[in-house]
């Protein structure tokens, strides 16, 4: 009988580095992270097994309500489709397990990667290849959103004025380090 | 850049964000097999190509992921009104009145 064997997580970024004396480009720490798709019956359920409120306004994120969910975050990015992210170590799939309502979750911590990219010239670097408005005014702290940085898709969101975190697939994250990397460079950042 | 409007992101977003889905309302036949070949013909290959107001589904492909249904004009290229999918066809007099409302 074939034995059942688990990948190993792979950290294509580790220990890269970028940066300039107005902008840092570094990897994010590794974090959970589940895929979730719900019907509204299934959003109080889910919002309390995993004790953050799933947000249900586009382009808004919440952060967790218990002291040991502080650092979790559920992502909106559709109208029945979230992105949690917890950098705690936390079983995600293991908390949602139960939940009431209907719901499909899926363990996507190693499929996405993501980048912190912070500094006074953050939101100039991620505007090099991001087609959003990224001012506060349009995209204040804690707003989240899927959309494109150069060639590939990315979920954006953003922790403080001038902290973002750029979730994206772990294939395609060598790509979209060089091209922030790239960007710092630009005469106008 | 056009800026196209999400109803399910509920407000403008990058055109680049968006990807263009065909014709809007049409219908797949309840009972597929019984159409004649002709209609199966018109149901699956012959569009209305109008030249003017047109329906037509878009999907907000690198944002919500979502399907939702557009009016164009074909002419202009200008996106008049977008609208839920599942929801009907806005009357005339409602893209009148938004055509109106944009002074186009
Ligand atoms: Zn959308």
């Amino acid at each position: 009988m074939a034995d059942i064997q688990a990948a190993s997580p792979q950290y294509p970024l580790d220990g890269m580095v970028a940066g300039s004396a107005l902008v840092q480009i570094t990897p994010a720490a590794p974090a959970s992270r589940l895929a979730l798709r719900a019907r509204p019956d299934a959003i109080a359920p889910l919002s309390k097994a995993l004790a953050v409120k799933l947000p249900q306004e586009p382009k808004t994120s919440a952060q967790g309500t218990a002291a040991k969910t502080k650092g979790r975050r559920a992502l909106w990015l559709g109208p029945d489709e979230w992105l949690v992210i917890d950098e705690s170590g936390a079983d995600l799939m293991a908390a949602c397990q139960g939940a009431g309502g209907t719901f499909s979750a899926v363990d996507v911590s190693n499929r996405n990667t993501a980048i912190i990219v912070s500094g006074p010239a953050a939101e100039a670097v991620i505007s090099a290849g991001c087609p959003q408005d990224l001012s506060l005014k349009a995209f204040a702290v804690g707003a989240c959103a899927r959309t494109l940085l150069g060639k590939t898709e990315v979920v954006l969101l953003r922790e403080e004025a001038d902290v973002f975190r750029v979730e994206c697939w772990r294939s395609f994250s060598a790509y979209a380090f060089a091209f922030l990397a790239e960007a710092l460079r630009d005469p106008m950042v | 850049m056009l800026l196209i409007y999400c109803p399910y992101c509920k407000e403008e977003r990058p055109e680049i964000e968006f990807r263009h889905a065909g014709e809007a309302h049409i219908a797949r036949p309840t009972d597929i097999k019984a159409i004649s070949d002709e209609d199966f013909e018109g149901f699956f290959f012959i569009r209305s190509n109008p030249k003017g107001i047109a329906f037509e589904r878009w999907r907000h492909v690198h944002g919500c992921g979502r399907f939702f249904n557009a009016v164009r004009d074909t002419v202009s290229d200008k996106i008049i009104m977008t609208y839920e999918a599942g929801k009907p066809r806005p009357s005339d007099e409602e893209i009148q009145a938004r055509l109106k409302e944009l002074a186009l």
